[in-house]
């Protein structure tokens, strides 16, 4: 009984759930039992808030009971990235520095949760401030993939798409700033969508870097991913950078009501294949292609030249971003304080900020310091930035020609836990072909290809033009019934059955 | 680019705030080097007359009203405090001025 | 002890080039990037939300009310609005700073390129203004232990952000080059002139002793006719128009004599001690700051359209300089009656108190002279003093109405600015209403008459001069509160009777 609800995608326990088939409590049970009996191995979460979710999932049935309106995604199990506020769960971004922190507030997406009555199981585990492709930065230890244990999850947001990918969940959230949804969604065999930038609110979601940090669904189906994007997309006056317009009908291109992909232009990006990707890789988008072109798109190569400069440029701008945000973690106000009062104030926060950050986040931060000084600004940071308008600039000419760009998500499939870890530079690069829409700021999808070496998931990334992300999901939706009738039955299903605690 | 000196590792770490050893110091510089190195090639691009972008979808004149909205109480404000004292956040003493 | 060269010799020898940059914190009802309230005085940490304090994950959204007050500024300084303006962060850890860097602007600020003329003395000297820009006030640090509350030698500090993210503008000016003697009453009439505009304009009560508005001072010195420029100190902590004044003035002595004594001038901040107008030095800094400004990525550009601009600036009041010489006209003033009014800082005073009722010459008279006296007493600015207009109105009313006399009136305004209330409640708290009834003084001019019966013989015999020892003894016996005229009058009828 519990494997079946935990096999269900969210759009199927959202009817069972408000038709009275089954009620949410048990929707939560199995999954909570899921999650007891697979976390020791994978520890996707951080923080599993079972009387929480008990509560809240009892509450919807008594709602239900008694005839009142029920959100739409009511009863639905979800993994939320320990990046988002919660006042009644500890927000610790993967940090020690925030160990046991809990806000006074809930992030905006944490109340459009709870209003479309979604039941937050926990935190998950994550990159230490989002810094990371792989979860190995979390102060709290590394998330694992339940594919291949000794293998990573992805990052930044790897303990949401573990989570989702071995059933503990079929909902999670991510943040993706350059590439932490759709990693680690590729490297886990599932979806995971970045929205137009602005489509969903980051108020409440702890910056890394606030002009490219984006919050977005994770799930095993297009279709759910859409209905967690609706329900926590859309306007919100305490995010400046709020797109204030409707958003987009991302769930009416999922179900396939936008139509199929006949006449649909798509655009292979020439520099986001070949030298640097996987055999296992290129071959699997090598086929999506070839299949594109059978639902009746039409293929065409396009050349974005300064894709080639997307990772200097991230490496710049996300830092020195960071290097301001973070500046707050100082041991005055709220988190860790290191130092008594022998100390000064400076000393203090000195001290604080050395043993609460872990190693990555100190380079970051130093790197984006000296990128902003005096004398370095004009040849790093407003550099980069103009490489940035030049990036977009490809982007633009490019959806002039064509409807979306496809491109494999990541140049290789899950690497090993440790095996990156000593060389940034090289960690960096699991990201190479997702910064360009991050720095653009348009929408992309993550979706199953296949397998491929090691017989490990595979990505496909579609990108669309700054608030058409019903295009990625009309798309990823039309390809995913395709490539389901192909494998018989989805990827998900492939992967290898966790040995369960008893 | 020149690399990073002992000295300007130290001089971003102090602008940093953080306090690092003499070892941390040195493995820091010599990976902000390499860093620097790979990133460099930003320069390469000829941009002069390319206007930066600072906002990736742009907007302007996003305003609220001037109106009140509901604060946290004091005691909410300080439960995330390491030190507090008549409802005031208790820091160590200050050196410097502003 | 700092050695300081005679005014007057330092100005033979130095050019002073002078620039003041003034903070104004707005009056709008709720913070710069969030929704607290701005209240002065509220208990700590009451007005505060996860945006100004710092939470993470918070936001900033900007007050439109605080940018109109910043265009507004713009405007009435004749500065160029920007169409295209834009936040930066300054970087820089500080515990009052809640996340640890400011949101100010920096290259693209919201008015720039102004000017604004000040009047000393009949001559009218235009002040450069270099921008008007918007930032937020950082939070309050008390510092405990100790042995003065200071930053130095304290053990600990407590932070109060209630204040950090209250809108403030700061107006800064381009370099000021008057004639070497005028340099410290220019500086002062700046001041005075910028304050009457701003409350003029209604977007801050302008208060220096709250702290509402305040203002730097930057002073540097050339040798007379040489063009080098010299080293530049900044003058923090002057908390009234008059220190404004003495603290340029100080600078130009200090330096003068440190220059003239082949010294050199640190580039410095220094603070102003309103107790001796001496300035001191603050802090040396071990290396120079560095602020890694970069454009705000939580907030998007402003772009004012020509009509919104357009539209405040037809809310723009009548000009400070143009309404004084209409108010003198109205009023009837000479020039330097008027220029005594706009010295002490009561135009707008006195105007206010002649709207609640009062006639303009009992008006100017107590903002003049008890008032002034006071203010000069406590170091604070005239509008500063704990008395409203409404309430300098009501006390010349109940004088003109005969209930109170000079000396009971002085004792009302005592009250009001002691805080016993409204000059009615400190009227009713001392019982200092003028003794009107003929009975009650009757029978004390009676007694007193019977008390001296010599002097009230001389009375008799028409030496009607004698009759101030019998006042003063009425006046003894009713505390002050008769109407001494109608004393002298009971007195005659009494003898005569």
């Amino acid at each position: 009984m519990a494997d079946d609800l935990t096999q269900r995608s969210a759009s199927q326990l959202a009817s069972a759930v408000s038709s009275g088939e089954v009620s949410a409590v048990e929707v939560a049970r199995a999954h909570l039992d899921r999650i007891r009996a697979t976390d020791e191995q994978l520890h996707a979460f951080l923080h599993v808030a079972e009387d929480a979710a008990l509560s809240q999932a009892a509450d919807i049935d008594r709602r239900r009971s008694s005839g009142e309106p029920l959100g739409p995604l009511a009863g639905v199990p979800l993994a939320l990235k320990d990046v988002f506020a919660t006042k009644d769960m500890p927000t610790t971004c993967g940090s020690r520095i925030l160990d046991g922190w809990r806000p006074p507030y809930d992030a905006t997406v944490t109340r459009r949760l709870r209003a479309a009555d979604v039941v937050v199981l926990g935190k998950t585990n994550m990159d230490e401030f989002a810094m990371g492709s792989s979860t190995e930065n979390s102060a709290f230890g590394p998330t694992r993939n339940p594919w291949a244990l000794d293998r990573i999850p992805g990052g930044s947001s790897g303990g949401s798409s573990a989570a989702v990918a071995s059933r503990q969940a079929p909902l999670g959230i991510g943040t993706d700033t350059g590439g932490s949804i759709r990693q680690p969604a590729a490297v886990t065999g599932i979806v995971g969508v970045k929205p137009t930038y602005g489509g969903v609110s980051r108020y409440g979601l702890v910056a890394f870097s606030s002009s490219l940090d984006q919050g977005g669904p994770f799930a095993r189906t297009v279709l759910d991913a859409a209905l967690l994007h609706e329900a926590i997309g859309g306007h919100d006056p305490l995010d400046s950078t709020s797109v204030d317009d409707r958003l987009p009908p991302v769930v009416a291109a999922a179900r396939g009501e936008l139509g199929g992909l006949s006449g649909l232009r798509v655009g292979v990006v020439s520099q986001l294949q070949g030298e640097g990707y996987e055999p296992g890789v290129q071959a699997r988008f090598d086929e999506c292609v070839a299949l594109l072109e059978e639902l009746g798109a039409e293929i065409d190569e396009v050349s974005c030249p300064h894709f080639e400069y997307a990772l200097e440029a991230y490496y710049l701008i996300a830092p020195s971003e960071c290097s301001s945000n973070l500046a707050r973690f100082d041991g005055m106000r709220f988190g860790l304080r290191v130092g008594d009062e022998s100390h000064s104030v400076e000393q203090v926060m000195g001290l604080t900020r050395a043993a609460g950050f872990g190693a990555e986040v100190k380079r970051r931060i130093m790197l984006g310091t000296y990128a902003l000084s005096a004398g370095y600004y004009d040849a790093f940071y407003g550099q980069a930035q103009k490489v940035r308008t030049l990036i977009s600039r490809d982007f633009r000419a490019a959806y002039e020609r064509v409807d979306v760009l496809v491109s494999p998500t990541t140049p290789t499939v899950a690497f090993r836990l440790g095996e990156r870890v000593a060389d940034p530079v090289s960690m960096y690069k699991a990201d190479l072909a997702t910064l360009p829409s991050s720095l653009y700021g348009g929408p992309a999808l993550s979706l199953p290809a296949g397998l491929g070496d090691h017989d490990l998931p595979v990505g496909l990334q579609v990108m669309a033009p700054v608030q058409h992300d019903e295009r990625v999901y009309r798309v990823g939706a039309a390809l995913e019934t395709a490539l389901h009738a192909r494998w018989g039955g989805p990827l998900i299903d492939r992967a290898p059955e966790l040995v369960v605690a008893p | 680019m020149p690399s990073l000196s002992r000295a300007d590792v130290a001089h971003l770490a102090r602008l940093s705030r953080l306090s690092l050893t003499d070892a941390e110091l040195e493995e820091y510089g010599g990976q902000l080097d390499v860093i620097l190195a790979a990133v460099e090639r930003v320069s390469e691009v000829a941009a002069d007359d390319v206007p930066p972008t600072t906002h990736a979808v742009p907007v302007v004149n996003v305003f609220r009203e001037d109106e009140i909205r509901p604060c946290l109480t004091s005691a909410e404000a300080l439960s995330g405090a390491p030190a507090a004292e008549d409802d005031k956040f208790r820091v160590p003493r200050i050196l410097e001025e502003i | 002890m700092t050695e300081l060269m005679p005014f007057d010799e330092a100005i033979s020898r130095y050019d002073p080039v002078m620039g003041l940059e003034v903070h104004v914190e707005l009056n709008t009802a709720s913070k710069m990037f969030c929704g607290c309230p701005t209240v002065f005085g509220a208990p700590p940490n009451t007005q505060v939300c996860p945006t100004c304090l710092g939470l993470p994950g918070s936001l900033p959204v900007v007050n439109r009310a605080a940018v109109e007050s910043a265009i507004r500024i713009g405007l009435a300084l004749n500065c160029s609005i920007a169409e295209w303006s834009r936040f930066a962060r300054k970087n820089y850890f500080y515990p009052d700073m809640p996340k640890d860097f400011q949101t100010s602007q920096y290259d693209e600020p919201i008015a720039f390129d102004g000017w604004l003329d000040v009047d000393v003395d009949g001559e009218v000297y235009r002040i450069g203004i270099e921008r008007a820009h918007m930032e937020e006030d950082t939070g309050k640090n008390t510092h405990v232990g100790g042995a003065t509350g200071r930053i130095h030698g304290a053990d600990y500090s407590l932070v109060d952000y209630n204040r950090a993210g209250v809108p403030l503008i700061e107006i800064v000016t381009k370099t000021i080059e008057v004639p070497p003697i005028l340099a410290p009453v220019v500086a002062r009439a700046y001041a005075n002139e910028l304050r009457e505009l701003i409350v003029a304009l209604g977007v801050s009560d302008a208060h220096m002793h709250q702290g509402s508005m305040r203002v730097d001072a930057n002073l540097s010195l050339k040798p007379t006719g040489s063009g080098e420029l010299g080293t530049r100190t900044e003058t923090k902590n002057v908390n009234s128009m008059r220190s404004v004044e003495r603290a340029i003035r100080y600078e130009i002595e200090r330096q003068s004599a440190l220059l003239a004594a082949g010294g050199t001038v640190v580039q410095e901040t220094r603070h102003f001690h309103e107790n001796d107008g001496s300035t001191t030095a603050g802090r040396v800094k071990e290396e120079a700051e560095d602020y890694r400004y970069f454009p705000e990525p939580d907030l998007v550009p402003l772009a004012p359209s020509r009509e919104w601009v357009d539209q405040l600036r037809h809310t723009l009041p009548e000009p400070p300089l143009q309404r004084r010489g209409r108010l003198r006209a109205e009023w009837d003033l000479s020039e330097h009656e008027m220029r005594s009014l706009v010295n002490a800082g009561a135009v707008e005073l006195v105007e206010a108190t002649i709207e609640a009722g009062a006639d303009q010459a009992a008006a100017r008279k107590w903002w003049l002279g008890e008032l002034a006296r006071r203010s000069n007493e406590d170091s604070v600015d005239l509008a500063e003093l704990a008395i409203t207009p409404a309430d300098v109105a009501r006390v010349v009313a109940l004088v003109e109405d005969g209930q109170l006399n000079d000396k009971l009136a002085r004792q009302v305004i005592e009250g009001v600015l002691a805080g016993e209330g409204t000059p009615d409640e400190v009227v009713a708290g001392r019982s200092l209403a003028v003794v009107s009834d003929d009975a009650a003084l009757i029978s004390a001019v009676d007694e007193a008459l019977a008390a001296q019966p010599e002097i009230a013989a001389k009375i008799r015999d028409g030496k009607v001069a004698a009759a101030g020892a019998i006042v003063g003894a009425v006046m003894k016996a009713t505390r002050g509160q008769a109407d001494a005229a109608r004393v002298r009058d009971l007195i005659l009828e009494r003898v005569a009777g």
